[in-house]
């Protein structure tokens, strides 16, 4: 920042009310959400850096290695699940495959569709928010009740049911982003809608309108910007139930099918061995356990944050 | 005569949506590649074999003929191939399944027990817990008690509930040794020994659903605590039990019961996920065999059966709702 030209009062306060900034205070403030945030950037290098991790430890997700087991049960020989310097979280029974790098490359697979589902159905339900609450009339009937409708849907069934009948020549990591998308749009829609309701009263949207702005000048230039804050907390707050999905649906096996690995096809693999052999549930059920948790409890800080109004905190 | 209009156009509105989801539903499956004819076409699969089959199953018609006939079967019922193999579904026939020989609806009826067990159990169990500890929390605002549920709420909102099942499998079964952590055992059978089965699961799933209900709850008490009208009953002196059970907690009931009835599709979710981890024969099972068997009637009649519950399921709330709050009777 120059000397010279030291910024208006106005200006300031602008800038102290704009998205970052709100979030940038509320990680030096709300201890809660700077831990999520953390674990978050943790997961998330764990996620990107899986192949540099994984090759330090000298391990990869795919290899078996029947020698790190017992021979008599099946299960990792040794205490722990095995764990030693070789395999640092121990290995899978029966196969003896590496857990670290079944963990690591599983955060990737949960952070990809997390993401990604998350994207799209935040995407769709802006859009058709926005523009159900702006343009009002029949449009909006037919949103609004197909919101209500997908809402109350059993979505969980119809996904198990799909994962069938769409041909196996389809990407399941791109079926999964999509139909997870597709059945999240519906909240999103309906906390735009909603503020776009009331935004669209405002004196600046009709100033605007007076002066000739298309329905796209004003959704991008008017709305938008005052919407950001309440996508930010949505969108955070979404994406621990988008992970959770993919992890709920590689659990019954029609989600990301073998040798990719995912956290929840591991956690149903440990079902029948939580008894002689604890930790193959305990760390990937760890990870995931993390992973949405962190979600939750950022998402909840940038409410209280941004949107002082809906806080659960108070 | 208008409560009675109200609960009319309800299900009206009910036919309507449960005729769009049969028809979406409808045309995802039978439109998709794979031909429910093959798999039952028998070895080996000649093409006039084939051609039987798929005229027996009813496949050989234009696909809006065949949703048509569906719909037919539900209301009528319907017979598959003629003279002395032919099969009779009666209505309301949600399909046949070739591969298991039964219809759809049997094979649900026979499962639909312990899935309901398991769903009315749980559901009664968190809203109980939800409710009564979201009102303690708003009472105890910004007390260590308030902040500890905030904190074990975000644990439950957080926690996925097979993970929740298989930790409790791991504490309450094997460790400590109190509970059985498998299979079901029917309620006419020996009540005793139905709950006693059921015990785990209904917990597991109480504790993850009931933390969005403490939550919702909390919030909803606070906003109705801080209301003109409370202020007036303590006021005139009222009882504060009164002024809490009676004034606030009826308020802030209602978007409790929207979002039970919002969640019931997910909470459906929720139950086949828990049958899995405890190894119980409901219609979870039913869904995954069908999926492993690539049974494609019985997955459309799965799916179907569930959005009719949950539709259904949705106008109860509805009707509920109208009973809370008088203005809901109006609209």
């Amino acid at each position: 920042m120059s000397e010279t030209a030291l910024p208006q009062p106005s200006a300031l306060a602008a800038q102290n009310r704009s998205v970052p900034a709100a979030i940038w205070r509320m990680l030096r403030t709300d201890r809660w959400a700077l831990a999520g945030a953390l674990t978050i950037a943790l997961l998330g290098l764990l996620a990107v850096g899986a192949d540099v991790l994984t090759a330090i430890e000298g391990q990869d997700p795919f290899s078996y290695h029947t020698d790190a087991l017992d021979p008599a049960t099946g299960g990792p020989a040794g205490v722990l699940g095995g764990i030693s310097g070789t395999h640092w979280f121990g290995v899978e029974p029966l196969t003896g495959r590496d857990l670290f790098a079944i963990v690591a490359h599983g955060a990737r697979t949960s952070f990809l569709i997390g993401l990604a589902a998350t994207a799209v159905s935040v995407l769709l339900g802006v859009l058709l928010g926005v523009s159900a609450g702006y343009l009002g009339g029949w449009y909006d009937r037919l949103v609004t009740w197909t919101a209500d409708v997908l809402l109350g849907f059993p979505y969980l069934v119809f996904m198990i049911a799909l994962g069938v009948v769409v041909p196996a020549s389809v990407p399941r990591p791109l079926l999964l982003i999509v139909v997870i998308g597709l059945f999240g749009w519906p909240t999103h829609a309906r906390i735009v809608r909603a503020q776009t309701l009331s935004l669209k009263e405002r004196k600046f949207v009709s100033a605007a309108r007076a002066f000739g702005a298309g329905p796209w000048h004003v959704f991008t230039v008017e709305l938008l910007p005052n919407l950001w804050a309440p996508i930010t907390v949505m969108a955070t707050l979404s994406i621990p139930g988008k992970i959770g999905v993919e992890a709920a649906l590689s659990f019954l096996g029609v989600g990301i099918p073998p040798p990719t690995p995912s956290w929840g096809r591991t956690i149903s693999d440990a079902i029948d061995w939580v008894r002689s052999d604890p930790m193959y549930l305990i760390l990937p059920g760890a990870a995931l356990f993390l992973a949405t948790w962190a979600f939750n409890v950022l998402g909840d800080g940038l409410r209280d944050a941004l949107d002082p109004r809906t806080g659960v905190r108070g | 005569m208008r409560a009675l209009r109200f609960v009319g156009i309800r299900l009206v509105g009910m036919l309507v949506v449960l005729l769009i989801v049969v028809f979406c539903t409808y045309v995802v499956f039978y439109l998709v590649p794979t031909d429910p004819a093959q798999q039952s076409c028998g070895r080996p699969c000649t093409p006039q074999n084939l051609a039987i089959a798929r005229e027996f199953m009813g496949f050989d018609v234009p696909w809006w003929q065949q949703f048509l006939t569906f719909l037919g079967g539900i209301v009528a019922g319907r017979t598959f191939g003629s003279g002395a193999t032919a099969i009779h579904c009666p209505a309301p026939c949600f399909g046949y399944s070739f591969q298991q020989n039964a219809t759809v609806l049997d094979l649900i009826g026979e499962r639909i027990p312990v899935t309901f067990s398991l769903a009315l159990g749980a559901a009664l169990l968190w809203l109980v817990i939800g409710v009564a500890t979201g009102v303690l929390a708003a009472l105890r605002r910004g007390r260590p008690l308030d902040r500890a549920l905030m904190v074990a709420s975000v644990a439950g909102v957080s926690a996925p509930t097979y993970l929740v099942g298989l930790l409790g499998i791991l504490v309450f079964g094997f460790t400590l040794d109190m509970v059985p952590v498998n299979g079901y055992v029917p309620l006419t059978e020996s009540p005793v020994d139905w709950a006693w089965h059921l015990v785990l699961p209904w917990l597991v799933l109480a504790f993850v659903h009931a933390a969005t209900y403490l939550r919702l709850t909390r919030s909803q008490m606070l906003d109705a605590l801080g209301e003109d009208y409370i202020r007036t009953a303590r006021a005139k002196g009222l009882r504060e039990s009164t002024v809490v059970g009676k004034h606030a907690l009826r308020n802030a009931l209602l978007p409790v019961v929207t979002l039970f009835g919002i969640e019931l599709g997910s909470l459906l979710g929720g139950v086949v996920i828990t049958e899995r981890v405890f190894g119980m024969p409901g219609l979870g099972g039913l869904l995954i065999d069908a999926v492993h068997q690539h049974d494609l009637p019985l997955l459309l009649g799965c799916t179907l059966f569930s959005a009719f519950i949950v539709v259904l399921a949705n106008v109860v709330v509805d009707l509920c709702y109208g009973v809370l709050d008088p203005r809901a009777r109006l609209t």
